[in-house]
C-alpha cells in the first residue's frame, strides 16, 4: 500500500455531518424502539428444542396457545429443525416449573418427542442486577480509559477518544435497535471487546500524532494530523480486515448463539475503523488540541519511547 | 550486531514456547465417557465391592474400555456415551444407597503429561452439557427466625431469674419486654448485659419497659452463617445427587452458584436443591372431634392438618421430635414391600422419643412432611417474595412397642420419593430457605456442536489471517504467522494451567485474538516498511521499525486490557470466560509478536549483509 495522501482533516465536516446523522438516527431509534432486550435481562423463560425433521411452528404456537402459554414466542433458530421459545416474565405462575410446563406441553400434539438443547431462565431479580453489572462495566470502562489516555497524552486525546468510542457504541446499539436484533450479555460482552478494539485504532493514530507533534515543529496541527492519520492508514486498514477475517468466520460458522456477538464485532470493527480516522482526529483538534500541548517532554513517554 | 539476540534471549523464547507446547498439548487428547462409582459414606469403597461392580458391567454386555479402582473409587470408560448412560442406570439399579454413581467424562492425558500437572482446559456447561442454577438465599427469613429464637430465649432467660413480667412481644421491629414493676428493670438490664450482648438495648420513655432489637453485627453474623450453613447443606445434597465436578460457590452476598456438569434430570436436581423438607413426629389427637375443628373450633393443644388425600385430621400441638434431631437416614422397603425411610436420632430425640412412646402404647402417632417453597412472581409489575408452607401428614401409624434411636417410617408414594426424602434428611435442613433465580441448562447434543462449531471457526479464521498475513507481507508475514500459531499455544497453555474454564465466548475471544494479535505485527511491519521508503538500510529499517512502533504497540494495548480488565470484573459465567481469554491474548501476543517474531527476523537477517527484504 502507498502512502496516502488524503485530506481526512480538511474535509472533516463531511464526516461529521454523517456521524452525525447517523447518531441521531441511532439515538432516536434508541429512544423510539429501544432494544429488544434478551432474557438475560428482562427476566423470563426460554426454552430451545431440537426436532429430527423440520418443526410446525404453527402447531406448536397453537399448542401453547391452547394450554395456557399464550404470550410464548415461538420461532426457528438456526435451522428449521430447531424452535426457540420464549416467555415472559410471568405473573402468578410458577416460573421455576415453567419450563417443564411448556415441554410437557408441546410434546402432547407433536409426534416426535422434541429433545432439549437448552433451557434458560432468569428470575427478575437477577436480570436487574445483570442489566446493573453491564451498565456499571461501561461506565467503569470508560472512566478508566478516559484516565489512562489523559495520563499518556492529554485530557484533549482523551476527550476525543473517548467521544469517537461512544460515537461507536451508539452507532451499533442504534444498528441493534433498528434491526430488532436482541440484546443480551453476550452481546454486552462484544460491546465492550468493541470499545476495547475502537480505542485500540484510535490510539495508534494519536500516538502517531504525538510523536509528529514533537518531530514536525514547522508545520500547521492540521498539516501534522493529516499526515499521521495518512501513514496510520495502512496499518488501520490492515488490522481491520485480519479483524474482519476472523469475525466472518464466526459469523457464518460459529452457530447461532454466537451469531449477535458478531455482528456487534463486525459492525464495531468498522465503525471503530471509520472513527478512528475521520472522527477521532477531528474531535480533539476540535477541542483545541496544537503541539503546545504536548511540547514539553513528558518523562515517561521520553523513556518509553526508547530515545533520548 | 544490530539485528542480534543475545543467547539468553533466544534461549527464553524458545523454552517458553517448549513449556507452551507441553502445556496445550492435553487439549489434543479427548475425553472417555465414564460412570464414576464411590461410597455414599465416609468409609471408602473396598476391592470386594469393585469386583463386585466390575462383574455387573461385564454382565450388563458393555464395552469397558479400562476399569480403575484407585483411592476407593470406581473409574470405569466406556467407548461411547450411549453405553456410559445405559452402564450409569444398570449401576444405579442394581447398587443401593450405599453407592453414588456418576457419569464423568475422563480426560484420556498420559500419564507423562498429567505428571508434570499438564490438564485439558476445564470446559464450561454450555460445551460439556450441564445445568447452571443461581440459588438466592432467603436472609430476612434467617434474620426473622433468629428474632423468634431471641423472643423465646428472653422468657426463659426471665423465668429462670425469677424477674416478674407481663409480656415479652415482638413489636415493629423490637422485642419489647414489659414488667410487673420498673423496680425489676435493673435487673433485667443486667441480665442482658450478662447473657444478651448480641441484642442492642432501648428504654423508651415507659420506666417498665425494655425494647430489645438485633444488633447490626449480629443480623451480619447471622446472614454470614445462613448462607455458609447453606453452602455445606447443599454440597452435601450435590454429593447425593451423583454429580462429577460441582461447583459450588457463593456469589456476592446472599447468592450461591451451583454447576452440574452432565445432568440433564433438572427436575429432580431442582426438587433437591430448592426445597427445605423436612419431617415432624406428633401424636394424633383422638380425644376431639375432626369435623368440629374444620369448622372452626380448633381445640387448645391441637392444630388441624390434612393428609395426603386431603382429609382433615387433629394433631397434638407439641413435637415429639423434628427434622434436626434425624442424624442418618436411608431408604428401603417394609416387610410388604411399601417403599419406607429408616431413620436414626440423636441422643436427645431418641429420649424424648423413648418416653413418648413408653406412655403412648396403642395410640396413633403422625409423621407431617413439611415442606418450604419460595419464590418471587410479578405482580402487577412489582417483585414480590412468595412463601408456602406445605405441611402434610402422610403416616399415621399405631405405637406397637417402645422404640428411640432407630425406626422405620412409611407411607410415602414411590421409592423415588422415599429416597428424595432420605437424602433431604441426611443432607441436613437448610438454615434459611433459597429460591432458584437463574437457571440454564444445555443438552449434551447442544455442548457438541458448539464445540464442533467454535473449533471449526477457529480453524477457518485461524487459516484465513494466515493466507492474508502470508501474500501481504511475504516471509515477514510468515514469522508473524509462526508467532500467531506460538500465541494461540501460549493461551491454550496458560488457560489450561490456570485451569480457567472455556465457554462458547471463550473460544470466541481466542478467535478474535487471533484477528487482533497480528495487530503488533502489522504495526511493527508497516513501520518497516516507511523505514524502507525513508531511505534507511534494510537493517536499521528492522531496528527502526520494532523500535518505534513499540510505543504504540504498548499504548494501544494496554487500553485494550484495560476494558478486558473490567469485563472480568463486571462479568457473569460465559462472560467472564470471554474476558480471561481476551486478557490473556492481549499479553502473550505482546510477547509473542514483537520477541517471538523479532528472534526469527534475527535469526534470518541478522548479521549479514541485506539487500532487500522480504516484506
Amino acid at each position: 500500500m502507498k502512502t496516502t495522501n488524503i485530506n481526512f482533516i480538511g474535509n472533516r465536516h463531511i464526516a461529521l455531518i454523517f456521524s452525525g446523522v447517523l447518531m441521531l438516527i441511532s439515538i432516536g431509534s434508541l429512544a423510539v424502539r429501544g432494544l429488544h432486550m434478551g432474557i438475560d435481562f428482562t427476566g423470563g423463560t426460554l426454552i430451545e428444542v431440537g426436532y429430527q425433521k423440520a418443526a410446525d411452528l404453527t402447531v406448536l404456537r397453537n399448542t401453547l396457545d391452547t394450554q395456557g402459554f399464550s404470550d410464548a414466542t415461538v420461532q426457528n433458530f438456526g435451522t428449521t429443525k430447531d424452535v426457540l421459545i420464549r416467555l415472559r416474565p410471568q405473573s402468578g405462575v410458577s416460573n421455576v416449573e415453567l419450563s417443564a410446563n411448556v415441554l410437557e406441553a408441546i410434546n402432547k400434539n407433536t409426534a416426535e418427542p422434541a429433545s432439549v438443547r437448552r433451557v434458560e431462565f432468569v428470575g427478575p431479580q437477577v436480570g436487574d442486577d445483570l442489566a446493573e453489572d453491564g451498565f456499571l462495566a461501561l461506565l467503569y470502562s470508560t472512566i478508566g480509559i478516559l484516565i489512562y489516555i489523559a495520563w499518556r497524552f492529554e485530557w484533549k486525546f482523551s476527550a476525543g477518544a473517548v467521544l469517537a468510542t461512544v460515537h461507536d457504541v451508539v452507532v451499533t446499539l442504534g444498528l441493534f435497535s433498528v434491526l430488532g436484533l436482541e440484546f443480551d450479555l453476550t452481546v454486552l460482552a462484544a460491546v465492550l471487546a468493541l470499545i476495547g478494539y475502537s480505542l485500540n485504532d484510535t490510539i495508534v493514530v494519536y500516538d502517531r500524532i504525538r510523536e509528529n507533534f514533537r518531530e514536525l515543529r514547522n508545520k500547521s496541527t492540521e498539516e501534522i494530523m493529516n499526515i499521521s492519520v495518512n501513514v496510520t492508514l495502512s496499518r488501520t486498514i490492515m488490522t481491520s480486515l485480519t479483524v474482519i477475517l476472523v469475525l466472518i468466520s464466526l459469523f457464518f460458522l460459529g452457530g447461532e448463539v454466537i451469531h449477535n456477538f458478531s455482528i456487534v464485532l463486525l459492525f464495531g470493527v468498522f465503525f471503530g475503523t471509520y472513527s478512528s480516522i475521520f472522527i477521532a482526529s477531528p474531535m480533539a483538534l476540535m477541542l483545541g488540541i496544537s503541539p503546545e500541548d504536548l511540547m514539553i517532554p513528558v518523562k515517561e513517554g521520553a523513556e518509553l519511547d526508547g530515545r533520548p | 550486531m544490530q539485528n542480534h539476540f543475545p543467547l539468553w534471549k533466544n534461549i527464553l523464547v524458545l523454552i517458553v514456547f517448549a513449556i507452551g507446547i507441553v502445556y496445550a498439548l492435553p487439549n489434543l487428547y479427548g475425553d472417555d465417557p465414564s460412570v464414576q462409582v464411590s461410597s455414599t459414606h465416609p468409609a471408602k469403597l473396598v476391592q470386594e465391592q469393585a469386583n463386585k461392580i466390575e462383574s455387573a458391567l461385564k454382565a450388563g454386555g458393555f464395552a469397558i474400555k479400562t476399569f480403575e479402582f484407585k483411592d476407593g473409587q470406581v473409574l470405569a470408560r466406556f467407548t461411547s456415551a450411549d453405553d456410559q448412560l445405559k452402564a450409569a442406570d444398570l449401576l444405579r439399579e442394581q447398587l443401593n444407597d450405599d453407592y453414588n454413581v456418576a457419569l464423568n467424562l475422563a480426560p484420556t492425558t498420559p500419564t507423562w503429561l498429567r505428571s508434570l500437572g499438564a490438564d485439558a482446559m476445564y470446559l464450561g456447561l454450555d460445551l460439556r452439557g450441564g445445568v447452571h442454577f443461581l440459588l438466592e438465599v432467603d436472609m430476612d427469613a434467617a434474620v426473622k427466625q433468629a428474632d423468634e429464637r431471641y423472643n423465646d430465649d428472653v422468657r426463659l432467660a426471665l423465668r429462670n431469674e425469677k424477674i416478674r413480667y407481663q409480656s415479652v412481644s415482638k413489636d415493629s421491629g423490637y422485642i419489647k419486654v414489659k414488667l410487673n414493676s420498673a423496680e425489676d428493670k435493673p435487673a433485667l438490664l443486667t441480665l442482658l448485659g450478662k447473657d444478651f450482648r448480641t441484642l442492642d438495648v432501648t428504654e423508651p420513655k415507659e420506666p417498665d419497659q425494655v425494647w430489645l432489637k438485633l444488633s447490626e453485627k449480629e443480623q451480619r453474623d447471622i446472614k454470614k452463617f445462613a448462607v455458609a450453613q447453606n453452602m455445606t447443606t447443599l454440597r452435601n445434597r450435590v454429593n447425593e445427587l451423583g454429580v462429577a465436578e460441582p461447583v459450588i460457590q457463593q456469589q456476592g452476598e446472599n447468592r450461591i452458584v451451583i454447576q452440574l456438569p452432565g445432568v440433564q434430570d433438572t427436575t429432580r436436581a431442582k426438587e433437591i436443591l430448592g426445597t427445605t423438607a423436612t419431617l415432624e413426629y406428633r401424636l394424633v389427637d383422638v380425644e376431639h372431634d375432626v369435623q368440629q375443628a374444620v369448622a372452626g373450633h380448633v381445640p387448645v393443644g391441637s392444630r388441624l392438618y390434612n393428609d395426603r388425600n386431603g382429609n382433615p385430621m387433629l394433631l397434638d400441638r407439641r413435637v415429639i421430635v423434628t427434622g434436626d434431631q434425624i442424624v442418618d437416614s436411608s431408604s428401603g422397603q417394609d416387610q410388604d414391600g411399601r417403599p419406607s425411610v429408616n431413620i436414626s436420632l440423636n441422643g436427645v430425640g431418641a429420649t424424648k422419643m423413648g418416653k413418648l412412646t413408653q406412655a403412648n402404647i396403642g395410640k396413633p402417632m403422625a409423621v407431617v412432611f413439611i415442606e418450604y417453597k419460595v419464590e418471587t412472581k410479578l405482580v402487577n409489575g412489582q417483585k414480590v417474595r412468595h412463601k408456602e408452607k406445605v405441611e402434610k401428614v402422610i403416616n399415621v401409624a399405631t405405637i406397637q412397642g417402645v422404640f428411640s434411636h432407630r425406626f422405620q417410617t412409611t407411607g410415602l408414594d414411590s421409592p423415588q420419593e422415599a429416597r428424595t426424602l432420605s437424602l433431604l434428611l441426611r443432607a441436613g435442613a437448610l438454615a434459611a430457605p433459597v429460591e432458584i433465580v437463574e437457571e440454564r441448562t444445555v443438552g449434551p447434543s447442544l455442548g457438541q456442536d458448539n464445540i464442533d462449531k467454535g473449533i471449526l471457526s477457529f480453524v477457518v479464521g485461524f487459516a484465513l489471517v494466515v493466507l492474508f498475513m502470508a501474500v501481504y507481507y511475504r516471509l515477514f508475514g510468515m514469522i508473524a504467522n509462526f508467532a500467531l500459531a506460538f500465541n494461540v499455544v501460549i493461551v491454550v497453555a496458560i488457560l489450561s494451567m490456570l485451569q480457567a474454564t472455556l465457554t462458547l465466548p471463550g473460544i470466541a475471544g481466542i478467535i478474535l485474538t487471533v484477528g487482533m494479535s497480528v495487530d503488533a505485527n502489522v504495526l511493527i511491519f508497516e513501520r518497516i516498511k516507511e523505514e524502507l521508503k525513508n531511505g534507511n538500510t534494510p537493517q536499521s529499517a528492522i531496528f527502526a521499525g520494532y523500535d518505534k512502533a513499540f510505543a504504540t504497540i504498548l499504548d494501544s494495548h494496554f487500553t485494550n486490557l484495560v476494558v478486558a480488565v473490567v469485563l472480568f470484573a463486571y462479568g457473569t459465567g460465559s462472560v467472564k470466560g470471554f474476558a480471561v481469554t481476551l486478557i490473556i491474548g492481549i499479553l502473550s501476543s505482546m510477547f509473542t509478536a514483537i520477541t517471538g517474531t523479532r528472534m526469527v527476523i534475527n535469526w534470518v537477517y541478522g548479521n549479514r549483509r541485506v539487500e532487500k527484504l522480504s516484506i
